[in-house]
């Protein structure tokens, strides 16, 4: 809500086929947001969602409330952050937890409100259905797997803050997997993430139950990534005689 | 500020310094929009993150770019094996630039090791006008005296052991250089420790000071908050990040 410094640097590491961030959610403040940084991401033309973040309960409402009355047209409840002391991913790793404050975000705004769910937890579909339960409209995963990568010369932790976030082509069977358990459990839809970088990772995403697909690291790698996936996957759904993406959502066919 | 992605030829690879590896690259584009001080995002093989290597020449009449780097690590070291005729996929050019609004005046370039390259075409731009001190581990490690010596107006060579020029670091003789010469603005680059006290002893003797500094990245274009900088802002510290309001700050601001 208010004013976030972020962690200090290094807040990157390379690890095989993976990265580890500690940003720590660096950010201006909701108010400064809304005042700043929304018109000019409205003139986009494109769908702006709001990945919020608040240190306590009665912030995370705030923010969905101030939200609520701008012309964002969906909010996302980061409760998997694993790079904040307080507040972050300390909210969506037990189903009490994602409960309670889904239930109170729900509360605050009448935009469609999705809530992102972490990958450091023992049951994925039972997270997903306790967030479908208190009210949410989506559910987006997966954040980052809590990482560590040590320097073997100085024996210290690359990252400043010790740990961080893993994500990349390294994280994508774990995402993969996570996307199907969870979509299993939920009738609302499922937004998947977590190492796509070809059109081949989107189309598993999309059959393991994911409706929407998200690129995150592969943008560091290739700025044109997204533009590559969305031309492969068209290529991809006009061979195999599929109208829409909407065919292949969900249509993994497990084996008994 | 417009920057470009693609697939650029490397033109020409001088091999015939041993200390550094010395490419031109053939990318119009970001040759005409490049300013001295910015740097480019190469891909290297097998990685996810891009590698930032500061532009030390532009021709924008040629079309190209050159680009001096040494061997860090896996990166860098693919990199040294690209051959005249291959293409590197370049994003760039990036970053700020030094602020040359002020080649009127009398400058100083101070350059530690691989902080040497980034300083070249800046120096250019004073028309022989400014003076450089290049500071180097030993004679093995030196590297662009004479493309120094041919656009400054006195260039003094520094080594840690002797082997070459005068022995010391940078900052002994940089006291003594600016109490004799009337400098207004110095401009440095080079390993944080020297740059630190480059920053101090320019401040004691209110001379105006810009710093290139070196930050681990990701996107490089500013998007992902990984490259944070401490800056002091209003009297109150915040990040920034060195690939979109840096490499290049004022000395003043950093909080070493
Ligand atoms: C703005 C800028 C300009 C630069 N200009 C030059 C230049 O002109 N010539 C040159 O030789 N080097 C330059 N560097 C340093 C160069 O980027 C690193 O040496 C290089 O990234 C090392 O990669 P690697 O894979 O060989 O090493 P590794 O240590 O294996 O790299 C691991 C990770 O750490 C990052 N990293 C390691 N060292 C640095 C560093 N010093 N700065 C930033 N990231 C680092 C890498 O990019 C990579 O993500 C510059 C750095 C910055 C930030
Ligand atoms: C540098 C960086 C910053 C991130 N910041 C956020 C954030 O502010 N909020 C959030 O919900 N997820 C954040 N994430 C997580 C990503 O949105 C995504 O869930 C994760 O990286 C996995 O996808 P990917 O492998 O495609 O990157 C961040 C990831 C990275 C690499
Ligand atoms: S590298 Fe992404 S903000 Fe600087």
């Amino acid at each position: 809500m208010l004013e976030r410094m972020g962690n200090p640097p290094p807040r990157i590491a390379e690890t095989s086929s993976g990265i580890l961030n500690s940003v720590g959610l660096q950010n201006p403040g909701i108010d400064y947001f809304i005042e700043h940084n929304l018109p000019w991401l409205k003139e986009q033309n494109t769908v702006v969602i709001a990945n919020i973040a608040g240190g306590t309960h009665d912030e995370y409402y705030e923010i969905a409330r101030r939200l609520d009355a701008t012309d964002v047209d969906m909010i996302e409840l980061n409760i998997s952050c694993p790079n904040v002391h307080e507040g972050g991913i300390a909210f969506g790793t037990s189903c009490m937890g994602v409960e309670n404050i889904t239930k109170l975000v729900r509360r605050a705004t009448s935009k469609p409100l999705i809530v992102k769910l972490s990958p450091n937890v023992s049951d994925i579909g039972e997270i997903a259905a306790a967030a479908e339960a208190s009210g949410a409209d989506a559910i987006s995963l997966i954040n980052t797997i809590t990482g560590m990568k040590i320097d073997i010369k100085t024996r210290r932790p690359l990252l400043k803050n010790n740990t961080g976030g893993l994500s990349g082509p390294a994280v994508l069977p774990v995402a993969v997997r996570m996307v199907w358990q969870a979509a299993a459990r939920v009738s609302i839809p499922v937004i998947g993430m977590g190492g796509v970088a070809t059109w081949q990772d989107a189309v598993e995403m999309l059959l393991a139950g994911a409706c929407a697909v998200q690129v995150g690291t592969a943008n560091f790698t290739d700025a044109y990534a997204p533009l590559s996936i969305i031309g492969g996957l068209d290529n991809y759904l006009n061979e195999n005689g599929f109208k829409s993406v909407r065919e292949i959502v969900k249509k993994v066919e497990i084996w008994q | 500020m417009p920057y470009y992605q693609d697939d650029y030829k490397i033109e020409e690879n001088d091999t015939s310094n041993s200390s550094c590896f010395d490419i031109q690259v053939y990318c119009p584009e970001i040759a005409n929009a490049a300013k001295a001080g910015q740097f480019v995002h190469i891909q290297c093989e097998g990685k996810i993150l891009r590698r930032p290597i500061s532009i030390c020449e532009i021709d924008k009449k040629a079309g190209t770019i050159r680009l001096v780097f040494d061997i860090r690590g896996d990166g860098t070291r693919w990199l040294s094996k690209q051959e005249e005729g291959a293409f590197l996929n370049i994003l760039g050019p990036l970053g700020n630039g030094f602020n040359l609004n002020e080649t009127a005046k009398k400058a100083l370039f101070v350059g530690g090791g691989m902080g040497v390259p980034p300083l070249l075409e800046a120096a250019k731009a004073f028309k022989g006008k400014a003076d450089a001190i290049l500071g180097f581990k030993c004679i093995d490690n030196s590297m662009l005296i004479d493309d120094f010596n041919d656009v400054c107006s006195k260039v003094i060579v520094m080594s840690d052991d002797g082997s070459l020029g005068e022995k010391g670091f940078v900052t002994s003789l940089l006291c003594d250089r600016i109490t004799k010469n009337k400098y207004d603005v110095v401009y440095s680059c080079g390993p944080t420790a020297m740059l630190k006290s480059v920053s101090e002893i320019t401040l004691e003797n209110n001379i105006a000071c810009f710093v290139s500094m070196e930050e681990r990245m990701a996107c490089g274009v500013g998007a992902c908050l990984v490259c944070a900088c401490k800056v002091k802002e209003n009297d109150k510290e915040a990040y920034k990040h060195v690939c979109k309001d840096g490499p290049v700050f004022n000395a003043k601001e950093i909080v070493w």
